[in-house]
C-alpha cells in the first residue's frame, strides 16, 4: 500500500497530521462566509417574530389576537392548535409544545408566532398578543423539586459494592454539598432558521444545527408529512456548542410552519434576548456527598447524589445527567460508590446539551471532594489526587463497570505537567507569598481529566459520508457531521485527501444537508471526527479501490503496483495525474461515486443494571492554575496556566489546540464569570452579554501555555490513531476554579474546608472569604 | 439643510433618504447587502457588527490626516455618520483579494473558529493598526476587550495582534489614497444643521452650541443623542419610537476640553477616548477607570456628558466625580446655570434639569497637591461589565494625620449616585487610622441600604462597598499591593 508519508520530499498538501488552515478561514477574514441570515432572501420572505410568556407557571384563560392579525405587514398569527401534525417537538419524548397549549411552564417559553413582511413589524405584531394568565405556583429551585419528588424521568443508580457498610469502615468522613451553575452557550450566532416551500409539500429548510437530521425529523413530524419532503442544509453555523442540538428543531418547525401556512418563505432568527431566555443550556446540579477515606487521602468509599435541574420537559436530559455520574469518578479510583443521578423538573427552560454533556458537572463534584479530603488532612490537594488515580492492581475498574484500559497516561501527564509547571517550587513560593500578603492571596491547583468517548445513546454511533471524483479530477465530499467552527470540514478533507493523495485544496467539503447524506447523528459528543472520519475514509477507499482495479487492468499490472503519490498515480510504469486517471476512469465507465458507512465497535451499556462499556475509548488531559485574589472584593485573575492535553495522533494539530484553548476557556467562564440569575418568579434576568458575563480576552490567563501531548497513538483503532478533543478540554478549567479555592483557604490558613459554588464570581469569592473571616 | 444623510462607504458617496433616523446601521448595511457585520446581541456588549468610522482631523489637531475609531453599528443610529467615511470588513482587502495586514495575520495565526465574531475583530484590529504606535499587550487588550469570541479563547486572535505589530509602519492601503478619502470627505462636510425625516421620525444635529440650545428648547421633548451607547438602547431593546432625536456630537464646541489650572473643563461631547490624554495627565486613577467604561467601541463613542446627564445609579464616571466635587455647566435656551453635581440628581434617573435645558460642560477640579483620590469599580468581570459597586475617595488630612476633608462617591449603592455622608462625617477631624477607616465603613450601613439584582446581592454591595473604604485607608498608608493591578507577573 502507498504511504504518501514515507517519501520525505513529496508531499501533498494538507495530508493528516499536518496544521492546515481551517477552510473557511480567508472567507472568515474578509466577512465572505455565509450564515444562515447572510443568504440572499427570495422575494416574499416573511419574518417571524414569537410571544413569550413572561410567567413560569401559569394557565393560559384566553387571548387576544385581533390586534396582532390586524397589525400593518402581517401575514400569519400562529398558535398551538394551528400546528398541522404533532405540535410537540420534544427530542426524545413529548414535552416540548412547539407553542403553549392551555398552559405556560417556563416564562420565556414560545406562546404566539407572527409572520409578517419585515423583522420589525413582526416583532411589533407579537408585542401586540395579549394573553390571559391564571397564575399557578411556579417549582424553580432543584431542593423543592427534590423535596416533592418533580422528576422528568426516573432517578437512576450506579453503584459498586457497599459503599454503606465501607463508609461506616472508613478511618475518616466527610460530607457536604455543592451548587455548581448552568451556562447559556452563548455561540456569537444566535438560532435561525430559514424555510422555503417547494413543489408539492416539499420544504428546504436553512438552518443553524448540529443534528439537520433531527430538524428534518421533527419538522416533518410537526407537518404531518413524511421526512422525504423535508430537506435540511447547514453549511456553518456561527457556534454551537451542543445548544443548537435539539435546540435547533424548535425555532426550524415554527419557521416550517409559517411557511406551509403562508405560502411563503419564511426566516426566524431569535434575538438575543429571545434566544437566551427561549433556548435550553447547561444543567445546573446540586451535588451531595459523604465520601471516606483514609489517612493518605485515598478515597475507600462516595455516596453521591447528583440532581440536576432539567427544567420542564426530558429533553436529553436522561443523557446529560447519565454522563455527570459516568464522569462522578474522573481519574479516580472508588472501591465502593454510589453514584444516583436525578432529574428534576422546574419550571424553567428545558436543559439541554453543552459541551461536555453533564461531564463537567460530575468532575466538578469529585473534583471539590477530593480537594475537601486534602484540606482535611492538611495535604497537598496534588498529592491526595494522585493517591487516587485509576492505576495497579485491581483500580482499573469504573464504577460502571468499564475498564481503563489506558490508566497509565494520566500519571505520566501528571508528570510532566509537574515538573514543566515547576508545581513544587510554586507551591512554595505561593506560601510564601501568601505568608506577607493579608489581602492579596494566591492559589494554584493541578487537576486531571479523563473524559469517555462515544455518544452513550447507542444508536448515534454511526456515521455516513458520500465521495464523489468528478471527471476532472476534483473531489466532493459530504458527510453527516457538521461545522460549528470545530473544522470537522477541514480535518474530513485531510483525511479524504490523504487517501487519494491530493491536495486538500482540490477537495471540497460541502455544507451538511439531509439529501446528500441522510439519518446523520447530531456532531457532538466530541464523536464528530472520529465517526465522519471513519465514512469518509471508507468512501474513499471504496472510490480508490474501484481505481486501482481499473489501473490494474488497463496497465496490465498487479494491483498492489497501483501507487497514489503527491497528486499522481503511479501503475508499474505508467504514471498518471489525479486528473488524468478520473478522466481515463469516467471515460471507461468506472463508478467515481461512493458512500461509507461506520459504526463504532466494542461499546454497550445496559441502563438497567448500570454496567457496561459505554466509551470507545477515554481522552486526558491535566491543567494548572494559579490565581490571585483580592479578598476585599473577590475580585482575581488567573496569573498562569499550563495546559497539557492527550492529542495523541492528531490529525490537524492547529485545529486541536484551538479546540483546547477554547473549550479551556469557555470552561473557565463556566466556572467563574457565567452567572444565570433568576428572579423571584423565575424570569431569567442575565439574557444578554449586557448582563451575562462570558469571559473576554483580558480574562486569559496572563501566562498560558497550551501544549498538545502526543506520547503514543490512540490504543483504540479510531481515524488515523486520533483523539477525540471538542468536549474534554472544557474540564481543564476545573483547575481555574479549584485554584481560586486554594487562594480562598489561605485566608484561612488552610485550616478549614472551603465552599466556593459556581460559578466563582466576584461576590462568592468574597463571601467565602468572609465566611473563613469570620471563623478567625 | 439637507433631507439626505451622507456618508462615504466603498469609494464613494453615499446618499439615503427616507429611513427611519433610528434605523442602526448595521441593519441598514446588511439590508442592503453588506452582510459582513453581523448582529451577536444589538446592544453594543458583543463587537461582531464592529465598524469604523473615519474621519477627517479638524485642521490644527494633531494627528493623521485621517483619524479611525472603531464603533458598535449595531447601536448606531444611520444618520450619527453623516459626513463620515465608513469601513466595514468588506473593505480591508484590496480589489485582488489581497489581505489586508489585520486579516493575514488573523488567518496565519488560526484565529477565527466560527468566523461569526470575526470580521468585529478584523474591524478592531483594524482600527488598532491606524491607532499610531505599535500597541503593547495592554493596549491590544484595551483594543480587543469589546470584542467576544466563544469558539478560540483569544489566545490565537491576541496572537494576530502580535503578529500585525511590525507591519504598522508599513503604510496601508488607506494610507496610500489618503488624498482621495480626504477629498471624498470634504465633499460630504456641511455647515448648518442636518434635518432628516422618515416613517414618523426626525433627526436634528446641530453644528453650534446656539442653535442647539434653540433646537432643544423648540422640542424640549426630543431626545438628546451624543454617542448613542444608552439610547441606542432604547431602540433595540427597548423597542421605543424616539420621534425626535438631537444629535450633540457635531457641536464642535462640546468636544473641547480645556486643561486649566486647577480643573479640567469637558465639553459634553467629548468622547471617554479622547478625554483619556488630559485625565492620564492629570487625573491618572480617573483614566483607569474610564478605561474600564465599557470597551474600545463604547469609548469611542460614549461620552461623560452623557453618563451624568443620564443619570444612572450604576453610571461609573459620578462616584468620581463626586468625590472630586465636579460642577456642571447646564444651558437652557442660551442661558447658563452652574451646579454641583452633588445635588444634580432628585430621584432615580431624574434630575435638576428642565424642560429644554441640557448639560453643556462638566468642570472637575483637580485635587489639591496634599490630597489623596482614588476611584474603583467591582465588576463580575474586568471588562466591558457594568458596577455592581463603584467607589472614589478623596482625602485631605493636616500635619497630624487627622482627616480635613473627606468626600465618598458611590455607585451601585442606591437609586442615585450618591456621597456616603454618613461615612464622611465619621471620618472628618479624626485621625486617619485603620480604626477610623473601620469606622467609617461601618456608618456605610446608614448611608445605603442596596438591592439584590442580577449584577450583585445586596450583602455582596455592602461588603464590598466597606471593604473598598478599607482599601482606601491601605492605599493611602502606603501598603504596598492594594488592589490586583499593583501585583505584575
Amino acid at each position: 500500500m502507498a504511504d504518501g508519508r514515507a517519501d520525505p520530499v513529496r508531499t501533498i498538501r494538507g495530508d493528516v497530521h499536518t496544521a492546515l488552515a481551517h477552510d473557511s478561514a480567508r472567507k472568515h477574514v474578509t466577512g465572505t462566509a455565509p450564515y444562515v441570515d447572510d443568504l440572499p432572501e427570495l422575494p416574499g420572505t416573511l419574518h417571524a417574530a414569537l410571544h413569550l410568556s413572561d410567567r413560569a407557571h401559569a394557565r393560559i384563560l384566553g387571548m387576544d389576537l385581533a390586534a396582532a392579525r390586524h397589525a400593518p405587514g402581517v401575514h400569519a398569527v400562529l398558535v398551538h392548535d394551528d400546528v398541522p401534525g404533532d405540535p410537540d417537538v420534544g427530542a426524545v419524548e413529548p414535552g416540548d409544545p412547539i407553542l403553549a397549549p392551555d398552559l405556560v411552564s417556563y416564562a420565556g417559553q414560545a406562546v404566539v408566532a407572527v409572520a409578517a413582511d419585515t423583522p420589525a413589524r413582526a416583532r411589533e405584531a407579537a408585542q401586540l398578543v395579549k394573553v390571559f394568565y391564571e397564575d399557578l405556583p411556579p417549582v424553580l429551585e432543584i431542593g423543592e423539586a427534590l423535596e416533592k419528588g418533580l422528576f422528568v424521568s426516573p432517578s437512576l443508580t450506579m453503584r459498586r459494592g457497599d459503599s454503606v457498610a465501607a463508609l461506616a469502615a472508613a478511618p475518616q468522613r466527610l460530607a457536604g454539598e455543592l451548587r455548581i451553575g448552568g451556562q447559556d452557550h452563548f455561540y456569537l450566532e444566535t438560532h435561525i432558521a430559514y424555510a422555503i416551500p417547494g413543489e408539492e409539500g416539499e420544504l428546504r429548510i436553512h438552518a443553524s444545527t448540529q443534528y439537520p437530521s433531527e430538524v428534518q425529523h421533527i419538522v416533518a413530524r410537526t407537518l404531518g408529512r413524511p421526512m422525504n419532503a423535508v430537506t435540511v442544509e447547514c453549511r456553518r453555523m456561527g457556534g454551537a456548542f451542543g445548544g443548537k442540538e435539539s435546540q435547533a428543531a424548535h425555532v426550524a418547525a415554527l419557521a416550517a410552519v409559517l411557511a406551509v401556512r403562508t405560502g411563503r418563505p419564511v426566516k426566524l432568527r431569535l434575538d438575543r434576548d429571545t434566544d437566551m431566555v427561549m433556548t435550553g443550556k447547561r444543567h445546573d446540579f446540586l451535588a451531595r456527598y459523604e465520601v471516606g477515606f483514609d489517612d493518605d487521602g485515598r478515597i475507600r468509599a462516595l455516596h453521591l447524589e447528583l440532581a440536576a435541574r432539567c427544567g420542564i420537559s426530558l429533553d436529553l436530559s436522561n443523557g446529560v445527567v447519565d454522563r455527570a455520574m459516568f464522569h462522578a469518578d474522573n481519574a479516580y479510583f472508588i472501591p465502593d460508590a454510589t453514584v444516583i443521578g436525578h432529574r428534576c423538573r422546574t419550571n424553567t427552560v428545558s436543559n439541554t446539551a453543552f459541551r461536555g454533556f453533564g461531564g463537567p458537572q460530575g468532575m466538578a463534584a469529585i473534583e471539590h471532594v477530593v480537594d475537601e479530603i486534602a484540606r482535611a488532612l492538611g495535604r497537598d490537594p496534588l498529592d491526595v489526587r494522585r493517591a487516587n488515580l485509576y492505576g495497579g492492581p485491581g483500580r482499573d475498574t469504573t464504577h460502571y463497570g468499564m475498564r481503563v484500559e489506558d490508566a497509565d497516561i494520566l500519571p505520566e501527564l501528571l508528570d510532566e505537567l509537574e515538573r514543566t509547571a515547576e508545581y513544587r517550587a510554586r507551591r512554595a513560593a505561593i506560601d510564601a507569598y501568601n505568608a506577607g500578603s493579608p489581602v492579596l492571596k494566591k492559589g494554584l491547583a493541578l487537576t486531571p481529566v479523563k473524559f469517555g468517548i462515544s455518544f452513550t445513546a447507542h444508536h448515534l454511533n454511526q456515521a455516513s459520508a458520500l465521495v464523489h471524483v468528478y471527471a476532472d479530477g476534483s473531489v466532493e465530499v459530504n458527510h453527516g457531521g457538521t461545522e460549528m467552527g470545530q473544522g470537522i470540514h477541514t480535518k474530513i478533507a485531510q483525511i479524504v485527501a490523504h487517501e487519494f493523495q491530493v491536495d486538500a485544496d482540490r477537495l471540497r467539503v460541502t455544507a451538511s444537508v439531509t439529501d446528500k447524506v441522510p439519518n446523520a447523528p447530531p456532531s457532538a459528543a466530541s464523536t464528530g471526527t472520529d465517526l465522519n472520519g471513519q465514512a469518509a475514509r471508507i468512501a474513499a477507499l471504496t472510490v480508490k479501490n474501484r481505481l486501482v482495479a481499473f489501473l490494474a487492468d488497463h496497465c496490465k499490472v498487479p494491483p498492489d503496483a497501483v501507487v497514489f503519490r503527491d497528486n499522481r498515480v503511479v501503475a508499474g510504469n505508467h504514471a498518471f495525474t489525479f486528473a488524468e486517471l478520473a478522466k481515463l476512469a469516467f471515460l471507461n465507465r468506472v463508478h467515481l461515486s461512493a458512500t461509507g458507512h461506520y459504526k463504532t465497535p466494542k461499546i454497550w451499556w445496559d441502563r438497567a443494571s448500570g454496567r457496561g462499556t459505554p466509551f470507545f475509548y477515554f481522552a486526558y488531559g491535566a491543567a494548572v492554575s494559579e490565581a490571585l485574589v483580592d479578598t476585599y472584593t473577590g475580585e482575581y485573575r488567573f496569573t498562569r496556566t499550563d495546559l497539557l492535553h492527550d492529542c495523541s495522533g492528531s490529525i490537524n494539530p492547529a485545529i486541536d489546540r484551538g479546540q483546547v484553548e477554547g473549550a479551556f476557556v469557555q470552561g473557565l467562564g463556566w466556572l467563574t464569570c457565567e452567572e444565570l440569575w433568576w428572579d423571584a418568579k423565575g424570569r431569567l434576568k442575565t439574557h444578554a452579554p449586557s448582563t451575562y458575563k462570558i469571559p473576554t480576552g483580558r480574562d486569559l490567563p496572563a501566562d498560558f501555555r497550551v501544549r498538545l501531548f502526543d506520547a503514543r497513538p490512540n490504543r483504540a483503532d479510531t481515524i488515523h490513531r486520533s483523539k477525540a478533543v471538542g468536549e474534554p478540554p472544557l474540564m481543564l478549567a476545573l483547575s481555574g476554579w479549584l485554584a481560586l479555592k486554594d487562594a480562598i483557604a489561605a485566608v484561612g490558613g488552610h485550616r478549614h474546608p472551603v465552599r466556593l459554588d459556581a460559578p466563582a464570581t466576584p461576590e462568592r469569592v468574597l463571601m467565602a472569604c468572609e465566611a473563613l473571616r469570620g471563623r478567625g | 439643510m439637507s433631507g439626505s444623510v451622507r456618508f462615504v462607504m466603498g469609494g464613494r458617496v453615499v446618499e439615503v433618504r427616507g429611513v427611519s433616523p433610528t434605523t442602526t446601521v448595521l441593519d441598514w448595511l446588511r439590508a442592503n447587502g453588506r452582510c459582513g457585520s453581523k448582529e451577536g446581541c444589538a446592544e453594543g456588549d458583543c463587537g461582531a457588527c464592529t465598524v469604523v468610522l473615519g474621519e477627517r482631523t479638524p485642521d490644527g489637531e494633531a494627528g493623521p490626516p485621517v483619524r479611525y475609531r472603531a464603533v458598535n453599528a449595531c447601536i448606531l443610529f444611520l444618520p450619527m455618520i453623516d459626513g463620515k467615511l465608513l469601513l466595514t470588513v468588506e473593505d480591508l482587502a484590496d480589489e485582488d483579494g489581497d489581505l489586508h495586514p489585520v486579516q493575514q495575520a488573523l488567518l496565519e495565526a488560526n484565529a477565527s473558529q466560527c468566523g461569526f465574531c470575526t470580521p468585529g475583530f478584523a474591524m478592531a484590529l483594524f482600527a488598532l493598526y491606524h491607532a499610531g504606535a505599535a500597541p503593547d499587550d495592554p493596549a491590544i487588550h484595551d483594543a480587543l476587550a469589546g470584542n467576544l469570541c466563544r469558539c478560540t479563547g483569544y489566545r490565537p486572535i491576541l496572537e494576530a495582534a502580535r503578529r500585525m505589530r511590525p507591519h504598522i509602519d508599513v503604510t496601508d492601503r488607506f494610507q496610500r489614497s489618503e488624498a482621495g478619502i480626504l477629498a471624498l470627505l470634504r465633499s460630504v462636510e456641511r455647515e448648518g444643521t442636518l434635518e432628516v425625516s422618515g416613517q414618523g421620525g426626525t433627526f436634528l444635529a446641530p453644528r453650534t452650541v446656539a442653535d442647539l440650545a434653540a433646537l432643544y428648547a423648540r422640542h424640549p421633548d426630543a431626545t438628546l443623542v451624543a454617542g448613542a451607547t444608552d439610547v441606542g438602547l432604547w431602540v433595540t431593546k427597548g423597542h421605543r419610537s424616539l420621534p425626535v432625536l438631537i444629535h450633540l456630537e457635531p457641536v464642535a464646541e462640546l468636544h473641547r476640553v480645556t486643561e486649566a489650572a486647577d480643573h479640567l473643563d469637558i465639553g459634553a461631547a467629548a468622547t471617554y477616548a479622547a478625554l483619556l490624554p488630559s485625565l492620564d495627565r492629570h487625573l491618572p486613577a480617573f483614566a483607569a477607570l474610564v478605561r474600564r467604561i465599557g470597551a474600545a467601541q463604547v469609548r469611542n463613542s460614549g461620552t461623560l456628558g452623557g453618563n451624568v446627564a443620564n443619570g444612572s445609579p450604576i453610571g461609573d464616571s459620578m462616584p468620581a466625580l463626586l468625590a472630586l466635587d465636579a460642577e456642571l455647566v447646564l444651558n437652557r435656551d442660551g442661558v447658563r446655570r452652574v451646579v454641583p453635581l452633588d445635588g444634580f440628581y432628585t430621584g432615580y434617573r431624574t434630575s435638576v434639569l428642565q424642560a429644554g435645558e441640557f448639560v453643556e460642560r462638566i468642570r472637575i477640579p483637580f485635587p489639591d497637591p496634599g490630597e489623596r483620590f482614588a476611584v474603583w469599580k467591582v465588576s463580575k468581570r474586568r471588562d466591558q461589565d457594568i458596577s455592581a459597586v463603584c467607589a472614589a475617595f478623596r482625602l485631605s488630612l493636616d500635619d497630624a494625620g487627622g482627616v480635613t476633608g473627606f468626600r465618598a462617591g458611590y455607585g451601585g449603592m442606591a437609586a442615585i449616585p450618591a456621597r456616603a455622608r454618613a461615612a464622611e462625617a465619621a471620618v472628618i477631624g479624626r485621625p486617619w487610622t485603620a480604626q477610623t477607616a473601620a469606622a467609617a465603613a461601618e456608618a456605610l450601613s446608614l448611608d445605603f441600604s442596596p438591592i439584590t439584582d442580577a449584577r450583585a446581592s445586596s450583602d455582596f454591595r455592602a461588603a464590598v462597598a466597606r471593604n473598598l473604604l478599607l482599601r482606601f485607608h491601605r492605599y493611602t498608608t502606603g501598603e504596598e499591593a492594594y488592589a490586583l493591578e499593583d501585583v505584575h507577573g
